[in-house]
């Protein structure tokens, strides 16, 4: 799969309350999640967010809570991939789960500003700057996980299966 | 090569006969949990499978704590789905409020987990479960649906490292103390989706509830598990735990298995800390690594303390904010928010005149909820308000505003806090 996008930048350890505020947590409805998406971390993101747009954070992206709203409200605003240093483990693992695109490579998550366009080849392994004329490689996922996107997420791996 | 405590646990919920970290692999779960904020999303997706049962009802846990008593009619209407899935499903674990409790506080204190379990939640603190030597990992809601269906979850298989605490622990400090420290040492990436096995003399002799609270910061870490040896300490609490749960109305016919770490068990890294050298501590915002001793920090005004939740909300917590606080006053310009972890938490501090000495210093003493920790309800922060808490996260706008402040502590310090209306530590007042 591939994806090509304008980036919004996050700095290190940016949490899930940050994602989305625990204030929200009342309702399961993702367009209302994808309302106040990333609200505590960038208060307009949401309005500014664009369908395919790009997020370039930091370390250990998705910290905190295991709420799968964060993801889900970053998929439902429209964001087609998040790139960075590195990922908290609940949401790396939600973000497989429900079909996320997320990619991890320090260098890009390093160099890459906000308003950059970018593009993501998750089949080749490569992140291209096109602002900036740069590319990064980064390590595909395992087959296990690849498996589990391919079919769209788990739910639809398992209802193959059922 | 052998194994650690969290591999072994891992490999036995497993067909395979040895099993080696970065490997990835489905295992079965004795217990999947979920709460009034995860759980609805999990029951929506199973429910879209089709499927007519669940894997089984028995291990099944729901608990609708974070926003109950329901604080709106939203709120309501997530707490009643939980209710209306465990009808449907004959799911007996399900805690309305009046048996409820915190659900990391409440699951232990039932007998719920054993040692050697797998559990898995969807919830990020469901780390607390290594405390009883078992292998507990928060989720999201999508696998707790999977799990419902299956009974399995899929994992990556953790590397481990060993943090060894030895020498003697220094007045007033705490379990609590203990795991900030570890965490302002590593940072909160630091164990990043690694097991933190917790041994030495110091955890050898640590009661239960401090064991409970260092694990369940596992996660502040970024750690996938945390997990201290079942010992004689775990073994008379979880003797209790079936007591109280069989008490309770909850059959549970496992007693557990108790499992070490093989000496040949290779870590990624292997940490020492002396007690004697670690202090009060208090992790400054917003994040749960910024930790600087007590001392430090005394010019710091406050406007709430909050003691409980699922990290300091048992028993011995309480007990410890009422030495401090038994026959005081807190201050005029604070507000004191005590929690207790439990219905049977509650009641004890009801029996013990615990809630008394809450009530007649000042404060606010209710049912149990996670409330306020998550910024959910009952003690939410205004703009620039500034809070002291025994809770386990103090991220940007956790408990209220984003321009609010949340400063972590053990419960001793909170309460001494409360008097001196800044942050104070416990010999200052006792």
């Amino acid at each position: 799969m591939s994806y090509k996008g304008r980036v919004h930048r996050f700095a290190d350890d940016v949490n899930t309350d940050e994602i989305i505020p625990a204030r929200y947590l009342n309702t399961t409805d993702k367009a209302e999640l994808a309302g106040h998406c990333m609200e505590d971390a960038d208060k307009d993101f949401a309005k500014r967010v664009r369908p395919g747009d790009i997020i370039v954070a930091g370390r250990n992206f998705g910290c905190g809570s295991s709420r799968e709203h964060a993801p889900i409200a970053i998929k439902a605003a429209g964001v087609s991939c998040v790139i960075a240093g590195s990922f908290a483990r609940i949401f790396s693992r939600n973000s497989i789960n429900i079909g996320l695109p997320i990619v991890e490579s320090p260098a890009a998550s390093k160099d890459i500003k906000k308003g950059d366009v970018v593009s993501v080849d998750t089949v080749k392994g490569v992140i291209r700057n096109i602002t900036r004329k740069k590319s990064y490689k980064f390590e595909r996922y395992p087959p296990f996980m690849q498996k589990i996107i391919r079919a769209g997420g788990l739910m639809q791996q398992l209802k193959r299966r059922v | 090569m052998g194994h650690t405590i969290t591999e072994k646990i891992l490999l036995k919920h497993t067909k395979l006969k040895y099993i080696h970290p970065g490997e990835f692999i489905k295992a079965k779960i004795d217990l999947a949990l979920g709460n009034d904020i995860t759980a609805p999303f999990a029951i929506e997706e199973f429910e879209s499978l089709g499927i007519k049962n669940v894997f089984d009802k028995n291990k099944i846990v729901l608990v609708p704590d974070h926003f109950a008593p329901a604080k709106d009619m939203k709120s309501a209407n997530q707490c009643k789905v939980l209710a209306k899935f465990a009808k449907k499903h004959g799911i007996k674990n399900y805690f309305e409020v009046g048996r409820m409790g915190i659900e990391h506080v409440l699951l232990p204190e039932m007998g719920l987990v054993v040692p050697g379990d797998l559990v898995i939640g969807a919830d990020s603190h469901t780390c607390t479960y290594g405390a009883l030597g078992a292998f507990s990992t928060g989720i999201g809601s999508t696998d707790l649906a999977a799990a419902y269906a299956t009974g399995e979850c899929w994992f990556k298989v953790p590397e481990s490292v060993k943090f060894i605490i030895s020498g003697r622990l220094n007045r007033w400090v705490g379990g609590k103390d203990l795991i900030l420290h570890i965490i302002g040492d590593i940072g909160v990436d630091g164990a990043l989706y690694r097991a933190m096995e917790f041994a030495g003399t110091v955890i050898e002799n640590l009661p239960m509830d401090d064991r409970f609270t260092m694990c369940n910061m596992a996660i502040e870490a970024g750690g996938k598990n945390g997990i201290i040896a079942a010992d004689e300490i775990t073994k008379r609490y979880v003797k209790e735990a079936l007591r109280f749960g069989k008490r309770s109305g909850i059959s549970q016919k496992r007693s557990g298995k108790y499992y070490s770490s093989d000496p040949d068990a290779k870590y990624a890294e292997v940490r020492e800390y002396d007690a004697r050298k670690i202090e009060p501590v208090v992790a400054c915002p917003n994040l749960p690594s910024n930790v600087k001793p007590v001392t430090a920090l005394k010019n710091i005004s406050i406007d709430q303390v909050v003691i409980g939740s699922c990290t300091n909300g048992r028993m011995s917590d309480l007990r410890l904010a009422a030495k401090i606080l038994r026959g005081k006053k807190i201050s005029s310009t604070i507000r004191l928010i005590v929690i207790p972890g439990t219905q049977n938490v509650y009641k004890q501090a009801v029996r013990e005149g615990l809630a008394r000495i809450f009530v007649e210093s000042g404060g606010f003493f209710s049912t149990p909820t996670c409330g306020p920790c998550l910024g959910g309800h009952v003690g939410i922060l205004a703009e620039g308000e500034r809070a002291i808490s025994t809770t386990n996260r103090n991220f940007v706008g956790r408990m209220g505003h984003v321009k609010s402040e949340v400063y972590l502590s053990n419960p001793a310090v909170a309460a001494a806090s409360a008097i001196k209306g800044r942050i104070a530590h416990p010999g200052e007042v006792l």
